[in-house]
């Protein structure tokens, strides 16, 4: 007889006693003798509730997977129970596991769905009118889901962490797996020691692992090897071939929950080593409704990584509660705000109705020259047939309508037809430049799980190498041997011109283009844009810049290069490292100009130094073509009056534009050098709300921008102004806004959460005249007992000082007692000494503190110093505050520490 | 000689409010600047301390009549009692403050000193009483980043003179009602002109080339100077009403580094500032082993580094003001800057000749 266990509850970290129950229940499963009967414990907080005298809304349904039991479910519990709408929560122990019976049986996937099935019609869950919602994880998930199949009339939702419910006997298991069910290894790892446990508890990410109370509290029904017998037999369970007896009540469940049509949630931890992405791609293709968030610094133990029990409650809320979710409401805000007209044209139109246009459409500068002479041009009629050439054989491979491509191409011809092919075909356009880094593409390629990945040789084999998902096509013409080592299964200079390819138009509101943030503030975010949004942000561009057919566009910034053929623009690529814009020269920069009589130029800010450092070696021909050009745009980064002054030389005849602007809201305002100059002549004259940060100008065209005040906690209010000198974060509105986050329920939550608007995350203020300063991220705002402060203002203060590069802004100490600290970037080199980053001289500090003292009122308590700022890889511009945050405060605590340098920590 | 840097002069005296002030402890350079800053304010003041607090012969003419002293010691009752005599109100700095020395020293003076001080002010219907205390009270040693105000913790506190205060500072509190108020003040490193404790060691080594920083002088530290925390003395007895019960720790407000601050002493006084540094964990580890020695010399006196120390000038500890700004309704008027001035003009070339 195996010693039964009694629960302690009140000797278990986050457990309310008053929730721990024990019940004995008939048992109906096939592996059970007629008339057995079980004793079952589990956490429920219904007779809490009734003590405190509240009534529940509805009911949760936790199920637990292996080797966990109930208490993995605490945090949901206990926050379910607040509040004035609460929600049972019933998170059961089944049976072998947590606190539940020992029945020295071997369950199986059917038996234990049958067991829950058994619990809950001994709890009376099977009769209800108020919602009733299964929530799982693990192993846990197809229990719940099977049980879900033969309860449908009462089941209103589903909620999943990290699981599975179908596994491909084709593919390869996990390889964290593999070990817990190699024959050898699997019964000392489950049941002969604790090891499958240990290894289990310890995929939880806090630094330093679960707190040693809860961790012992997860292990304290399972201390002898008999208590184990369940682990063991759960693990064995695993239907990994398909010979498995639990493989084809595994493949009814998978194939049953493709016809459930209530809403689902899906929380997932993407670190998980065993329920990996793919996992969670597949449960998405059978729930297709269901809103999913990846939660990337989180692995297998999601709901002890991250605060779950928040966006499950607000989730339940909005769809069993208020009856309506924040999306419709933000979407039918946002048609409001934005309302759409009739005079929607494709992106691919303007290509199209050009079919027989003789002139030059794209130019591509040679790229293994000095970028003096083009390499390859196109007219708009061959355009429009490289563009049907390639659809209509991506279509032939079998690229649909709503799959994602993802398009790793120089920026060229090449990627120009590429993309209007995806458009014109209606497949979705993935573009993670490498601006992210391999870590981060990597990333949010795996994210994002396109079906389709065309690629240059490099970008193939590092797809290959780095696992990056989609079926491989090869942008070039590759050699056989080449392209079999490099897995493709075609390649896109073997398409074959169509006789006839007719399609209809994609929907305007399906999917057009998945764009990734440059990821200043944690994991790059892919965001998606449909087919309308392109358009829209092709019409604010050319209504903010009177940009028309017959004009010549510059493209040396990437995200615009998309643009020119739907502007009806010739468009060139001048020659540079496209990993490196700071390698433009201004010679080839120049030739490009002069290859098609250029009238506008788009350049990165990164490029614009080396433009200017370069501007020397221009002949007169390059000058003159310079001298024809009508306006520069540079987005991306703020860009000194100083650097602007200097490049107004080089292009003596353009009006300078720094658009600001984020990948979701490409462009949001827009201001000209001589704005620049203006609004700074009247921030030294004192006006309202000018000065504190810097002027980014007006919205542009569509665009609407407004204020949420910033409170004392640094966080911005639910209300908004458009009044002058008041700063808050900045809201922006306008038919070019993205649609959506990719598979980020919770961060679009949090953007859109002032429905109709686009929360940026920056924060600033209008002045008097209506033009918006921009003080920094909403993240990086630095709450001090000096008050509430943002960092630009600081930051431009302490660059005044000679021999500060850039400088950053942190706080030190804890949050509304923090005090204000610069970080001076100073060069390799500092007084004629080699920088050593801590403390910055006396000194040095005294200059600084005095300027921000001067110019802001904030007196600095500590100055430190760095050679150079740690900054993302895609503009060398965005200063990763948190790592220098980090920084200061082990230094300035007297502690030894290293300043991480060059790559942002994903 | 005892050197006042704001000698007491009769223009600058309010008007006298007839209401006497008891201080304990008046002859280190925080109880005087504190009975100068009493009488300013228009209170009498009796100085109560073992020796001759030296104050009756900086004192103009016209405030002569409002200061008094008593002499003796704080467990002496007779003395106390006749110390209390007439007085409305206690401000009790009387402690002994050191790194070194027994026990049963700090326990009789520190809290039974404090016990019997209490006491007796209570027996005598006086309604108010300020304690002063420390930040060190709450802590073990580790980095203070922004704190407020946490309580006591005898237990935790490291060393013989912070755990004997904080256990002074659990008493006086636990004496705190409705019609006894006792309030707690906890200055943090205060220095000024005339200090012997720190600022003229600083100086005295650094003109030697003998101050080292330790860990490159990065900690971030809270000081007080001597004025502002002589004006939070007499605005904490003004405020007894809002304060009382909460300890408060009082800091000019103004967190540097500690390199900074030793530069800016030196610098004001022609001394070159600190530019060699020690690893932190070196100079613990001497402080540890002077200490030892010291110890087995059966000396007083305090070793040239002790553990103390090292900890303290390179682990950070700076204060969150928010609450005790607020409470006492009062904020620092002298900058650091503007006491590092004060220091040049005091010393004048005394550490750079």
């Amino acid at each position: 007889m195996i010693k039964k266990l009694t629960p302690h509850p009140s000797d278990w970290p986050g457990v309310n006693p008053q929730w721990s129950h024990t019940l004995a229940i008939p048992s109906t499963a096939s592996v059970e003798a007629e008339g057995s009967v079980r004793t079952w414990h589990y956490l429920d907080n219904l007779a809490a509730l009734k003590s405190a005298g509240k009534e529940p809304v509805g009911t949760v349904l936790c199920v637990h997977g292996n080797p966990t039991w109930s208490y993995l479910w605490r945090s949901v519990v206990a926050a379910a129970s607040e509040g004035e709408q609460p929600w049972r929560v019933v998170a059961v122990d089944q049976l072998e596991m947590g606190f539940s019976e020992r029945t020295g049986l071997a369950r199986s996937l059917a038996d234990r769905i049958t067991d829950l099935g058994d619990f809950t019609a001994a709890l009376g869950l099977d009769s209800t009118d108020l919602p009733l919602v299964t929530l799982a994880h693990d192993w846990g998930g197809l229990i719940s889901l099977g049980w879900a199949l033969g309860h449908r009339d009462i089941l209103s939702g589903i909620m999943l962490t990290n699981t599975a419910v179908f596994h491909d006997s084709a593919e390869r298991i996990p390889v964290a797996l593999q070990a817990a069910l190699s024959p050898t290894l699997h019964s000392w790892a489950t049941r002969g020691s604790t090891a499958f446990i240990d290894v289990t508890l310890g995929l939880a990410q806090a630094p330093g692992g679960l707190p040693a109370q809860v961790k012992k509290t997860y292990k304290l029904p399972y201390t002898t090897a008999e208590h184990r017998t369940g682990v063991r037999n759960f693990v064995a369970d695993i239907p990994a071939t398909e010979a498995a007896p639990s493989y084809r009540p595994m493949l009814r469940v998978a194939e049953g929950i493709k016809e459930l049509d209530v809403p689902a949630l899906m929380l997932w931890g993407t670190k998980d080593p065993v329920f990996q992405r793919r996992y969670m791609a597949d449960v998405a293709t059978r729930l297709p409704q269901a809103d999913i968030h990846r939660f990337e610094n989180a692995s297998h133990l999601v709901a002890e990584d991250e605060d779950i029990a928040t966006p499950i409650l607000e989730w339940l809320g909005q769809h069993f509660i208020r009856q309506q979710t924040a999306r419709s409401l933000h979407v039918q805000a946002r048609e409001q705000l934005n309302p759409a007209g009739d005079d929607y044209r494709p992106m691919i139109a303007e290509v199209e109705a050009r079919a027989k246009d003789t002139s030059l459409a794209v130019v591509d500068m040679d790229a293994a020259g000095d970028g003096t002479s083009v390499a390859r041009q196109l007219t708009w009629q061959q355009l429009d047939a490289e563009v049907t050439r390639i659809a209509a054989g991506l279509h032939k491979l079998g690229v649909q309508r709503g799959d994602r491509v993802n398009l790793l191409v120089t920026p060229g011809i090449d990627l120009t037809a590429l993309m209007y092919a995806c458009l014109k075909l209606g497949a979705v356009i993935v573009v993670a430049d490498t601006g992210l880094g391999l870590k981060g593409m990597t990333r949010a390629l795996k994210g994002a799980r396109p079906t389709w990945l065309i690629g240059i040789p490099t970008a193939l084999a590092a797809a290959r190498s780095l696992g990056w998902p989609g079926t491989r096509i090869a942008a070039t013409a590759l050699k056989p041997a080449v392209a079999r080592a490099l897995g493709v299964v075609g390649s896109v200079a073997d398409f074959e011109t169509p006789s006839t390819f007719e399609l209809t138009y994609p929907q305007p509101d399906a999917d057009a283009a998945i764009l990734y943030t440059s990821g200043s503030t944690g994991p790059a975010k892919g965001v998606v844009y449909t087919h309308r949004q392109l358009a829209a942000m092709r019409d604010a561009i050319a209504g903010t810049y009177d940009l028309a057919a017959g004009n010549g566009l510059v493209a040396g910034f990437a995200p615009f290069a998309l643009l020119g053929p739907a502007l009806g623009a010739t468009s060139v690529t001048p020659t540079m490292d496209v990993t490196k814009p700071k390698t433009l020269t201004a010679s080839a920069l120049a030739s490009a100009a002069a290859a098609i009589d250029a009238t506008t130029v788009f350049v990165s800010p990164a490029a614009i130094m080396n433009v200017i450092a370069t501007a020397g070696d221009l002949n007169t021909q390059q000058r003159e073509a310079l001298g024809k050009v009508g306006t520069v745009l540079s987005a991306g980064a703020p860009i000194t009056s100083a650097l602007l002054a200097q490049l107004q030389d080089i292009v003596p005849a353009a009006a300078l534009h720094t658009p600001y602007g984020m990948t979701e809201a490409l462009p949001t305002t827009d201001v000209s050098f001589e704005t620049i100059q203006q609004a700074e002549a009247d921030a030294a004259d004192g006006m309202l709300g000018a000065g504190g940060g810097v002027c980014v100008g007006s919205p542009v065209f569509g665009a609407r921008v407004q204020i949420a005040p910033l409170l004392a906690d640094g966080s911005a209010s639910a209300e908004v102004t458009e009044e002058p000198g008041v700063t808050g974060e900045i809201l922006v509105s306008a038919p070019h806004v993205k649609d959506r986050y990719d598979t980020l329920w919770v961060t679009e939550g949090v953007s859109t959460s002032t429905p109709g608007w686009h929360r940026t995350g920056d924060v600033g203020h209008f002045d008097a005249v209506g033009r918006l300063w921009v003080e920094g991220r909403l993240a990086h705002v630095l709450v001090t007992s000096q008050g509430v402060l943002t960092p630009v203002a600081l930051e431009q203060a302490a660059e005044l000082v000679p021999g500060v590069r850039r400088a950053a802004a942190v706080a030190v100490g804890q949050t509304g007692a923090a005090s204000p600290v610069i970080v001076a970037e100073v060069g390799p080199r500092f007084e004629g000494k080699k920088t050593r980053a801590g403390r910055a001289p006396v000194e040095l500090t005294r200059r600084v503190r005095q300027a921000v003292l001067e110019q802001t009122g904030v007196e600095v308590s500590a100055v430190l110093m760095v050679a150079e700022h740690p900054t993302d890889v895609r503009h060398n511009s965005k200063i990763d505050r948190p790592v220098l945050a980090t920084w200061s405060r082990k230094v300035l605590a007297g502690k030894k520490a290293r300043v991480g340098k060059g790559v942002i920590a994903w | 000689m005892v050197v006042s840097l704001r000698p007491i002069t009769a223009s600058d005296v309010a008007p006298r409010l007839g209401e006497r002030v008891l201080l304990t402890g008046a002859s280190g350079m925080l109880g005087r600047e504190t009975v100068f800053a009493l009488l300013r304010a228009g209170y009498d003041v009796r100085a109560f301390q073992r020796g001759d607090a030296g104050i009756a012969e900086l004192l103009p003419e016209s405030v002569t009549d409002r200061f008094s002293q008593v002499r003796g010691s704080v467990n002496d009752a007779a003395v106390l009692s006749q110390a209390l005599d007439g007085v409305d109100g206690v401000i009790h700095m009387a402690a002994k403050v050191s790194v070194v020395g027994d026990w049963a020293d700090y326990e009789r003076v520190n809290i039974e000193g404090t016990r019997a001080v209490l006491d007796a002010a209570r027996g005598a219907g006086i309604r108010k009483f300020l304690n002063t205390s420390s930040p060190s009270v709450a802590h073990t040693g580790s980095a203070i980043e922004g704190e407020g105000n946490p309580p006591a913790s005898p237990e935790h506190a490291r060393g013989n003179y912070a755990r004997s205060k904080a256990a002074a500072e659990q008493l006086a509190l636990s004496y705190d009602s409705a019609d006894f108020w006792v309030g707690v003040l906890r200055p943090h490193l205060v220095w000024g002109p005339g200090d012997t404790q720190l600022v003229e060691r600083v100086l005295e080594r650094a003109a030697a080339g003998r101050l080292p920083l330790l860990n490159n002088g990065t900690a971030l530290i809270d000081t007080l100077y001597i004025d502002n925390a002589a004006d939070a003395f007499v605005r904490g007895y003004q405020r007894l009403e809002q304060i009382h019960g909460t300890p408060l720790v009082v800091t000019n407000g103004q967190p540097r580094t500690v390199a900074e601050i030793l530069a800016g002493m030196c610098t004001a006084c022609g001394v070159p500032a600190p530019s060699r540094s020690l690893p932190a964990r070196l100079a613990v580890g001497l402080g540890l082993a002077l200490e030892r020695i010291w110890s087995l010399r059966g000396t007083d006196e305090i070793p040239p580094m002790t553990s103390f120390l090292a900890e303290q000038l390179s682990t950070s500890h700076w204060f969150d003001q928010s609450l005790t700004q607020q409470l006492l309704d009062w904020t620092p008027a002298v900058s650091l800057e503007e006491g590092y001035t004060q220091l040049g003009i005091f010393y004048g070339d005394r550490f750079s000749r």
